[in-house]
């Protein structure tokens, strides 16, 4: 890999950084003497420099060679035994366009947020935390290691925490945010843990590639592992310099096409993403690598599973989604900025960034793509039924989600990648449609009291329906392009262990792709076809369906509109949200029309760029990745299928919901079959998840912690009790022989003194008389004792 | 009947003894100076004396060395009896046992 030099690339990061700073040490300040804008235009300008900047990296890229990428190294950062890692940028392909998805959707969303939380007392606290989390997500995405990853990875779950709850004075936004948080720690465990079991195999993997070799060079039926088998008799195995020369041999077109590669680094010393993927394609270390096991299971497939577990924790991925849907109870940028576009998009980034670790494991491959489709189907079942507009939304981002992961499950990583930018275009405005409606109608989520708000807020209602065919899949918009290349992979993936291999994901996938279509129109006819069922028009009469459901929605409104006070009218008619808000949504759309274009099907005969920009990247696995050889026909079916079910769900909703005039709904609802009310009461509650891990994992840990209360309680601290009345028992006897022995002699010799003292004093009298009648008396006995003794 | 070194012992015995009585029975603090007077006197007297029937002039430089010593004590001496009248008003040493316990 070519590194050409960027100096530039640390401000990308660094910029929103420097707005973190600047309102969150002076934000309260300045906002109190300056008003809003002087908080909102640092904070929205210094993301927009980092787009730029991005795009002129960018640029930079694609006037490099095919394999190159820039690189920034700021400073050498830990350096322990062998490892080291350094705090370095690395911008190649992949992550070039995860910047400028990221910067780009990011700054947009931040001039919506001027409309959105106008009036908020703290203005400063959010655009502040905004700019970290941007701070936090490009470090994750241009991080050239896997440590400076797991900063920023720790990063943006924090501003998710500290956006989620940024209401924190509500107790249940609060506990939203714990959760988020506590949810997420589940899946960085998983991610240190893999990164160390990682590492720590990779150290001791050299000493297992002996025999390894030792197997390929007595099989050796092809060049390549005969010359392994040469290298290892030539030189010691896992010699810096050998490894060198073998990856020059085994890479050698790219090496023909590109300049000579470094040496690779030996195993186990670097934590950067370019070192490891050189170490595995040398043949000898990776097959070393394949043969080491912990625990009986193959350490890669290992590493790959318990980074994948942090993927589902940052993703939102079955068993660890269930954070995401109550992070709704953040501001809605944040739902659209942290919920949709970016942050959670994040473990698909990990799983593309490291292929060349998932595509050497078909394990993981399998586990990544099925978990992928079964929570796509699963989240969209749940979406279903929800009436909080903000919470199908939410379903649908974790039905996504899933999608991208059956993409970067069976291998086809820019796949994946096209559909999470094409998803972060159009959920981002879809959410921010939401927010539009939400302010609209004065803080009310519940999709039961909205309605005809199309004619109210025709702009919101045009965004937001195109929004809904592109993620629905409507020919020529952009979901169409990147769900159906999704499916078509899963169903024609060579990599899946699956029995059939990728059929059954794409049968999950593609009622998910169904449902999803269903759900997405059932929202937008709920909310923008009709009557309005507001405050304004409804006069506050129960709205149908399950009022023991509508009181928590009411409440929660009631917490909205307390902490908006500028939406607080509690009245009127919706109306159309503020120019910064629409503009925003305008451009999304637009993009959600046309960002499918750059990755055009191949069936079609046209080029590809984002395949084509994107291959450099994955180059290294892409030997790995099969094709189960389905041909065009199936592929031209396929596609006509995904046509007709984005239709089929479309003309579902439309028919069900449109204008509230059907009363199929209503009728399925009050329906006095107990199957049907039953379906429908646990899908309603999200298949009682949250309950059973209330019962599982939470019940059980408060349940631990009493015990644990108890034990500290009551054994540790009566040994500590013990302790101390022993203690005084000793400081009692000590303290009597104090008193009685030491305290005795030390009084008795003083008294002795005192007693001496008081007979002594009498001598003298004051009267010179008595003294010279001592005097004489002296002198008489000295002169009769000088005549005794003399004599 | 010549004079003897043993009368001038007598004479200086009697001398002690009425400096010593002095001493023992006056109150006035001048007196008693006259007293200490009574017993330096003596003891110059016995060292003439022992100097005169000895040998050498030991003894009588002595004396001389007594005679201004007691002129030196007198002045220190009359200085603390004046002081010790300023204070009291009065010259009786009973008076001046303020020190005692």
């Amino acid at each position: 890999m070519h590194l050409a030099s960027f100096p530039l690339l640390f401000l990308i990061p660094v910029l929103p950084l420097i707005g973190a700073a600047y309102n969150g040490l002076f934000g309260a300040q300045i906002q109190r003497r300056f008003g809003e804008p002087a908080v909102h235009w640092p904070a929205i300008v210094l993301p927009w420099g980092s787009f730029v900047l991005s795009l002129a990296a960018f640029l930079t890229l694609a006037g490099q060679g095919h394999g190159a990428a820039l690189y920034q190294n700021l400073w050498g950062w830990i350096r322990i035994g062998v490892l080291s890692a350094d705090v370095a940028f690395l911008m190649d392909r992949l992550s070039g366009v995860m910047c400028l998805v990221v910067t780009f959707v990011g700054s947009l969303i931040h001039v919506y947020s001027i409309g959105y939380m106008k009036k908020d007392p703290s203005y400063w606290r959010f655009f502040s935390y905004l700019n970290l989390f941007m701070f936090a997500m490009l470090t994750l995405v241009l991080a050239d290691n896997f440590l400076l990853m797991f900063v920023g990875w720790e990063g943006v779950g924090l501003c998710s925490y500290l956006l989620i709850s940024f209401w924190y004075k509500e107790r249940e936004k609060a506990v939203a945010g714990m959760k988020a948080f506590i949810v997420n720690r589940v899946g960085d465990f998983g991610y240190s843990l893999g990164l160390f079991l990682l590492f720590w195999g990779l150290l001791a993997a050299p000493a297992a590639g002996v025999r390894a070799h030792a197997a390929a060079g007595r099989q050796a039926s092809t060049p390549q592992a005969t010359e392994v088998a040469a290298t290892e008799t030539g030189g010691a195995p896992g010699e810096t310099a050998a490894s060198g020369e073998t990856a020059g041999a085994h890479a050698a077109e790219a090496a023909a096409a590109e300049h000579a590669p470094a040496p690779i680094p030996a195993a186990g010393t670097s934590v950067a993403f370019r070192d490891v993927e050189a170490l595995l394609a040398d043949p000898g270390k990776r097959a070393g690598v394949l043969d080491a096991r912990v625990l009986g299971i193959s350490l890669l497939t290992l590493a790959a599973l318990l980074l994948f577990v942090g993927a589902t924790g940052k993703s939102a991925q079955i068993p660890l989604y269930v954070w995401l849907p109550d992070a709704m109870a953040g501001p809605t940028p944040v739902s659209a900025l942290i919920h949709a576009a970016t942050m959670v998009t994040a473990g698909v980034y990990l799983v593309a960034r490291l292929h060349f670790i998932y595509a050497l494991s078909p394990t993981a491959m399998t586990v990544v793509a099925t978990i992928g489709a079964l929570t796509a189907l699963f989240a969209a079942t749940i979406g279903l039924f929800q009436y909080d507009i903000k919470k199908v939304l939410a379903y649908s981002t974790v039905s996504q989600l899933g999608f991208m992961f059956v993409a970067v499950g069976v291998g086809a990583y820019w796949v994946g990648i096209f559909h999470l930018m094409t998803h972060a275009f159009f959920k981002a405005c879809l959410f921010l449609g939401s927010g539009s409606v939400i302010v609209g109608c004065h803080h009310e989520q519940d999709m039961r009291r909205m309605g005809g708000l199309r004619k109210l807020m025709p702009v919101t209602a045009v965004t937001y329906v195109i929004a809904c065919a592109a993620i629905a899949g409507f020919p020529f918009l952009s979901g169409f392009f990147s769900k159906d290349e999704i499916l078509w992979k899963a169903f024609d993936s060579g990599n899946i262990l699956l029995p059939g291999g990728g059929v059954f994901l794409y049968l999950l996938a593609a009622i998910a792709a169904l449902g999803t279509s269903f759900y997405m129109f059932r929202s937008y006819y709920m909310t923008f076809t009709g009557e309005y069922h507001g405050a304004a028009a409804g006069g506050g009469h129960a709205p149908a369906g399950n009022p023991a459901m509508r009181a928590p929605n009411a409440a929660g409104a009631a917490h909205d509109a307390a902490h908006a006070p500028a939406h607080a009218h509690g009245g009127g008619l919706p109306h159309e949200s503020p120019r910064s808000m629409t503009v925003v949504l305008v451009i999304l759309a637009a993009l959600a029309v046309v960002g499918g274009y750059i990755g055009l099907p191949h069936l079609w005969g046209l080029p590809n760029l984002f395949e084509h920009w994107l291959e450099p990247v994955f180059h290294g696995s892409s030997d790995l990745i099969r094709s189960a050889g389905r041909g065009e026909g199936a592929e031209w079916t396929l596609m006509l299928l995904s046509v007709v079910l984005a239709f089929a769900g479309f003309g579902a909703a439309r028919s069900l919901y449109r204008d509230a005039r059907s009363q199929v709904p209503a009728r399925l609802l009050a329906s006095p079959n107990p199957l049907v009310r039953g379906v429908h009461k646990t899908v309603f509650n999200k298949y009682y998840v949250d309950e059973a891990y209330q019962a599982l994992f939470v019940d059980r840990s408060v349940q631990l912690a009493r015990w644990l209360a108890w034990w500290d309680l009551q054994v540790i601290d009566g040994i500590v009790n013990l302790c101390g009345t022993i203690g005084r028992l000793f400081s009692l006897l000590q303290g009597w022989i104090d008193d009685r022995f030491v305290d005795g002699l030390v009084n008795r010799v003083g008294a002795i003194v005192t007693g001496a003292g008081r007979r002594l004093r009498r001598i003298q009298s004051g009267q010179i008389q008595a003294y010279v009648y001592g005097l004489t008396a002296g002198a008489v006995a000295l002169v009769v004792l000088a005549y005794l003794l003399g004599r | 009947m010549t004079i003897g070194l043993a009368h001038f012992l007598v004479i200086s015995g009697v001398l002690l003894a009425l400096g010593l009585y002095c001493l023992v029975t006056r109150r006035n603090a001048v007196a008693l100076l006259m007293g200490v007077e009574l017993v330096l006197n003596a003891a110059i007297l016995n060292l003439v004396a022992f100097s005169r029937f000895g040998r050498g002039l030991d003894g009588q430089v002595f004396a001389l060395f007594g005679i201004v010593l007691a002129a030196a004590e007198a002045v220190v001496a009359l200085a603390i009896v004046l002081q010790l009248f300023r204070a009291f008003r009065s010259v009786d040493t009973r008076e001046a046992a303020e020190l005692k316990e």
